[in-house]
């Protein structure tokens, strides 16, 4: 069975219609990539898993359950986190503060925080300061540490090399294949080249419809098809 | 130092004067100012939690301190000034703040922040006519006046000398007044502790996360409207309390004292002057607004008497000018301290 499954979305703000039947399952484990030129529905695919719109129609499953009806906090609790393109963190907190606010208890568990200090030293270093005093790719390690903090079944995270530096692209890349050892990710990403590196999995969409899924490998290696579905837009192809 | 430690620094020590306040200041009118100061910093704390920790614009506050104040005062006045009846009348003030509350939250607070002052607003109204209209109970516009339990009674000896009479310690009478001081700083201190444990817990950082942005809480698992909802049955729990204390304090309860609009827009300055979202800034503010409220006259009085060979002086400094120069200097202390007192301190500092 997959971890999660997406039956028939439709999505529509305001008056456009943005998403129209969506389907594609994420099997457990690994890291499973969404694709997709700019303005094709990949945000928004992400958004509507977490609640983010309208209840959408179709059906989200995840492990077994239909949470397309649930609030955004219910499907949080579910194990579901989320990784916004605009990092989601809260600037006039405090890194540790930032952290907090993503566990259940209001405390750390000690051996997840040593695991986020190895993955991410920075936060380490900056642990008392305001999150909008950080660099972009050190809010970015937040937004993912702030995911991986408590145990999670998956991970949604949009587009997280966006404007990054190659060095802090590369540190964010082996951070996403140690994390995906243990947990789910559904990625959004831009980047082929990024992408291509950690995908076991795929689905391209276009237009706001799946117009492709399969094994990342077989696409990798399939250029007609990479030209024919995203049209060389995307970095590093 | 740290600009945060500076602010806390300010802040004990405005608490400690307040400890030995009869001891320092042994006028009548002295001691009232220190009790007044006591119980508003609660209020200007509780209320810091809603407008400056939560965002959160209401104009109910004096309401809930009113319930409270009400409480205590109808129950002393139509039942018996025992302690027991003392705190039921306390409870069923805070049991009425919290049911009110949990209404107005659940109702009001999906809406835009502008609706739902609005709405606190029309409900503060509903209950200032409430209380002028149901004068058997309320006294209406003329409030009631009560006995407190004996404890508080000046007449009742706390501590007493070889000789039976009461016992002075540093030139204080150990009597019942004494005794509903301390009742005052005492429950006043231990609520703005509570206040400030709320404040430094995990659910401090969520209510910040809120004001800054309900869409990202939402995302990372926060029930924004439960969240608001509980903090202002937090805020109206508190103000309840104080009410309660309050009304003990004075022996009277009316309108004026507890539910007036005047009384929220100072409130409001209170929390501005002190700084919003820092829950210290309560007692720096509240002590400088109380203080003005009461000393200033005397002041421009002083003022205008040294400047009185001095043309058109004495006239701006008159006494009866008072409100215009409380105006004046709340206006440079805006300019000056943006953020508020604390708020000001803590920024400069971090910025240093």
């Amino acid at each position: 069975m997959s971890l999660l499954s997406i039956k028939n979305m439709d999505v529509s703000i305001g008056q456009y219609s943005v998403l129209h039947g969506v389907t594609f399952d994420v099997p457990e484990g690994g890291v499973f990539v969404l694709l997709g030129r700019n303005g094709a529905g990949k945000t928004t695919t992400l958004r509507s898993i977490m609640g983010l719109w309208d209840r959408p129609a179709g059906s989200v499953t995840f492990r077994g359950e239909d949470i397309s009806s649930l609030h955004t906090s219910d499907i949080a609790r579910r194990g579901i986190a989320f990784v916004p393109e605009n990092m989601g963190i809260f600037g006039g907190l405090t890194v540790a503060e930032n952290m907090v606010l993503a566990t259940a208890s209001g405390k750390f568990d000690d051996t997840r925080l040593k695991r986020v200090y190895e993955l991410f030293p920075a936060l380490e270093q900056f642990w008392d300061k305001q999150a909008w005093s950080l660099s972009g790719g050190q809010k970015q390690m937040l937004a993912v540490a702030r995911a991986i903090i408590e145990p999670r079944d998956l991970i949604l995270i949009d587009e997280p090399t966006k404007g990054l530096a190659p060095s802090i692209i590369s540190a964010m890349g082996e951070a996403f294949r140690e994390i995906s050892e243990t947990t789910t990710i559904l990625l959004v990403e831009q980047n082929f080249a990024f992408a291509k590196s950690l995908g076991r999995d795929m689905a391209v969409i276009d237009d706001g419809q799946v117009v492709h899924t399969g094994a990342m490998a077989d696409f990798a290696a399939d250029t007609a098809l990479q030209d024919r579905l995203l049209s060389l837009s995307m970095e590093g192809a | 130092m740290k600009g945060n430690t500076t602010v806390k620094l300010i802040a004990f020590a405005i608490w400690a004067l307040l400890l030995f306040a009869p001891f320092f200041f042994q006028e009548v009118r002295q001691v009232e100012v220190a009790a007044r100061i006591a119980v508003f910093i609660v209020l200007v704390a509780s209320y810091d939690l809603l407008i400056g920790y939560t965002g959160i614009v209401s104009f109910a506050h004096t309401m809930f301190f009113g319930f409270g104040a009400y409480g205590v005062a109808i129950a002393m006045k139509q039942l018996d000034n025992t302690w027991g009846y003392w705190i039921v009348g306390a409870l069923a003030g805070v049991l009425v703040a919290i049911v009110i509350a949990i209404l107005i939250g659940l109702l009001s607070l999906r809406v835009k922040a502008i609706f739902f002052a609005m709405i606190t607003l029309a409900t503060a109204t509903v209950a200032l006519v409430l209380a002028s209209q149901l004068s058997t109970f309320t006294g209406g516009e003329d409030g009631i006046t009560y006995s407190v339990p004996d404890v508080f009674k000046p007449a009742t000896k706390l501590l007493t000398d070889d000789e039976g009479k009461v016992l002075k310690i540093a030139g204080v009478r150990m009597n019942g007044k004494i005794a509903a001081y301390y009742f005052v700083f005492a429950s006043c201190a231990l609520m703005f502790w509570v206040l400030l444990r709320i404040v430094g817990s995990p659910l401090g950082t969520v209510l910040k996360a809120i004001r800054e942005n309900e869409a990202r809480a939402e995302g990372i698992g926060y029930r924004v409207v439960a969240y608001r909802t509980a903090v202002f049955v937090i805020a109206a729990i508190a103000a309840a309390l104080a009410g309660a204390i309050y009304a003990t304090w004075l022996k009277y309860t009316g309108p004026e004292t507890t539910l007036s609009f005047a009384i929220m827009i100072d409130i409001l300055l209170m929390v501005v002057i002190g700084g919003m979202g820092t829950i210290w800034g309560a007692v720096i503010g509240a002590t400088l607004m109380v203080l003005a409220q009461y000393y200033l006259r005397d002041l421009m009085e002083v003022a205008a008497d040294a400047t009185a060979s001095i043309p058109l002086l004495p006239e701006l400094l008159s006494p009866d000018r008072w409100l215009l120069w409380l105006g004046i200097i709340f206006i440079l202390l805006v300019y000056f301290f943006p953020a508020g007192i604390a708020g000001t301190i803590i920024q400069r500092r971090a910025a240093k």
